[in-house]
């Protein structure tokens, strides 16, 4: 099968202007402006079955209706701040297919009715940041970008903003601070970014990936994209497989593809002969999966989509797939995710950054074979008050891989029994 | 000299760019610090004037985000990824040997004062592990599959000529 987002794999110089153009750039975009009502793509979107890929897997078109149409300026954000562990898809796509993603980010931007769209990057992303602006001035040159686009009087403006290294950004409203000049800290909902979003006017923010697949939605119709996938998790996806296996990378594969045909047929299986012990399907955010002897058809068998990887205990998330061999224990996994955490909470609410504090502290000592009894419950406990309790997601994220293996192996965390020198030989 | 003294042009690029002032702080925080790699208080109370900003509020910016800086470091900040998709393939191994190597730890700046080697968080780039950036006033470079042996390669040509390997 050919791809529909990672093109530039099928043909290798698409991000060549002229090369997009031959193999039908810019031709959706002409299509929706000049021969759709912004409406028409709404709802041909909604059709579609497209969800928000990343992470949420929120229905994109029903995201665009949300904006109120009696207050304007509208506009839309695209969301490249890619930092979660385990997920490395937006970049290839900007690096590699940049037209393409462009063209999905103005087809949104004409849905919605805004003139202006920007393109958060995570700082990291600096040399990106001059690639995407050369390539949106070679569409202002070429009549993609600009005033009165294809004869209508329909304009359109694209500018990239460079963040500066803090994960929260991916957080949409954090996000939207920090492209006004602000500490990147989530605000209070309501009222949501569909009213009141950038520079205080009704935002869509998506992701890389999401906006990437709407060219070829315009072109090929709803109907053909739902032809992709599962029934309620229509398309491709990209699967950005890391960790414990052959060859690590990105797959783009449909929607209920099962986790056997990712990791042994395109990700080669598990070097040196070793077994899966542990999977995390959505970064260092999932609850960890765990694959042994008497659940690993079942887990191997289970679809990768919205709905399925519930089934085994997690969430599929932006597909980040982590795989974790048998010769790791996971009280050495958290260790590393509550450090992530805990350096990237953004301290504006107490649960996340105390607790995250807290949590790194215990899981330390636990690690370090220091650990008590009671530092389990401790653990729990913290992880309790701070799930649920936060004002954005990352609250939620720091506690799963903990939570979960805590409650999933626990013969990783027989703290007590041994002495610390021998907990780390075990590790070893 | 003041930024805009020393970068007219891209000073003014960054004012027209957005609808509201305050949201050109992030740009010209990295204008101030192409040259020396970190931020000065007077490059803070620049900027802070520039966008009737309390000087406070910009120095919070620079403490909020990882990739400003407000203290001198090596010329060049060698940021290696040892989360946890990086450290299942290496990362951590390949971060201790790179230390001895340089003879230096994670932190630590080279006594010609060419790199500092700093451990960071996921920088999007797992499949490709080891893996770290380079980062040189407002400049970042993605160096991947690395091993101790090309990057002590990279350090030298950052010595002799400041021109960085690809």
């Amino acid at each position: 099968m050919s791809h529909i987002l990672l093109r530039h794999r099928d043909i290798p110089e698409i991000k060549n202007i002229d090369v997009f153009r031959k193999n039908g750039g810019f031709e959706s975009l002409k299509k929706a402006v000049s021969s759709m009502q912004p409406q028409q793509v709404v709802d041909e979107v909604k059709a579609s079955g497209l969800r928000g890929r990343g992470g949420a897997g929120f229905p994109t078109g029903v995201k665009w209706s949300f904006l109120p149409n009696n207050i304007w300026p509208h506009y839309v954000v695209c969301n490249a701040d890619e930092s979660e562990p385990g997920t490395f898809k937006d970049r290839e796509i900007m690096e590699n297919n940049p037209f393409q993603f462009l063209e999905g980010v103005a087809i949104a931007c004409f849905a919605v009715g805004a003139n202006e769209g920007y393109v958060y990057l995570r700082g990291e992303f600096q040399q990106v940041q001059l690639f995407l602006d050369q390539c949106i001035l070679e569409m202002e040159k070429a009549g993609m970008l600009g005033d009165n686009l294809f004869g209508t009087n329909y304009s359109l403006r694209l500018k990239t903003h460079l963040g500066a290294g803090a994960y929260i950004c991916g957080e949409e409203t954090a996000l939207l601070e920090s492209i006004e000049g602000k500490r990147g800290q989530p605000r209070v909902r309501p009222p949501f970014p569909a009213v009141v979003g950038l520079y205080g006017k009704p935002t869509v923010i998506n992701n890389v990936e999401t906006l990437t697949n709407l060219p070829a939605i315009i072109e090929k119709g709803a109907g053909w994209y739902k032809g992709f996938g599962t029934e309620k998790s229509a398309g491709v996806k990209i699967f950005s497989l890391s960790g414990n296996v052959n060859k690590p990378g990105n797959y783009e594969l449909p929607l209920g593809t099962t986790f056997r045909e990712l990791i042994f047929t395109h990700g080669g299986g598990i070097p040196d002969g070793r077994k899966v012990r542990a999977i995390m399907p959505a970064g260092a955010s999932s609850s960890i999966i765990r694959v042994d002897d008497s659940c690993f058809d079942k887990v191997m068998d289970t679809k990768l989509d919205y709905e399925s990887v519930q089934s085994v205990g997690s969430l599929l998330g932006s597909a980040s797939v982590i795989i974790i061999d048998d010769s790791h224990s996971m009280d050495w996994v958290i260790n590393k995710t509550v450090h992530f955490f805990k350096h990237e909470s953004c301290g504006k609410c107490t649960p996340c950054r105390d607790g995250n504090y807290w949590m790194l502290h215990i899981v330390e000592r636990i690690h370090n074979g220091h650990g008590t009894d009671s530092d389990l419950q401790l653990l729990k406990n913290v992880a309790n008050q701070v799930n649920g309790k936060c004002l954005c997601a990352l609250g939620d994220f720091s506690t799963m891989a903990i939570t979960s293996a805590l409650e999933r192996f626990p013969e990783d965390f027989t703290v007590g029994t041994l002495p610390a020198q021998d907990t780390e030989k075990v590790k070893a | 000299m003041s930024l805009a003294e020393k970068y007219p042009e891209e000073v003014k690029a960054i004012f027209v760019k957005y609808p509201v002032k305050r949201s050109a702080v992030m740009p010209l925080l990295y204008l101030a610090q192409r040259e020396g790699g970190f931020i000065t208080k007077e490059g803070m109370a620049e900027i802070a004037t520039m966008l009737d900003l309390d000087v406070t509020e910009v120095a919070s910016i620079v403490g909020f985000y990882t990739l400003y800086h407000d203290e001198k470091a090596g010329k060049y900040r060698m940021q290696v990824c040892n989360d946890l998709p990086c450290a299942l393939r290496g990362a951590d191994k390949f971060l201790d040997a790179l230390c001895k190597n340089i003879g230096i730890k994670v932190g630590e700046t080279t006594a010609d004062g060419l790199v500092t080697v700093e451990a960071v968080m996921c920088l999007a780039a797992c499949d490709k592990a080891p893996m770290f950036q380079l980062q040189a006033g407002d400049k970042v470079t993605y160096y991947e599959n690395m091993t101790v042996d090309r990057s002590m390669e990279l350090i030298e040509a950052l010595k002799i000529g400041g021109k960085e390997l690809k």
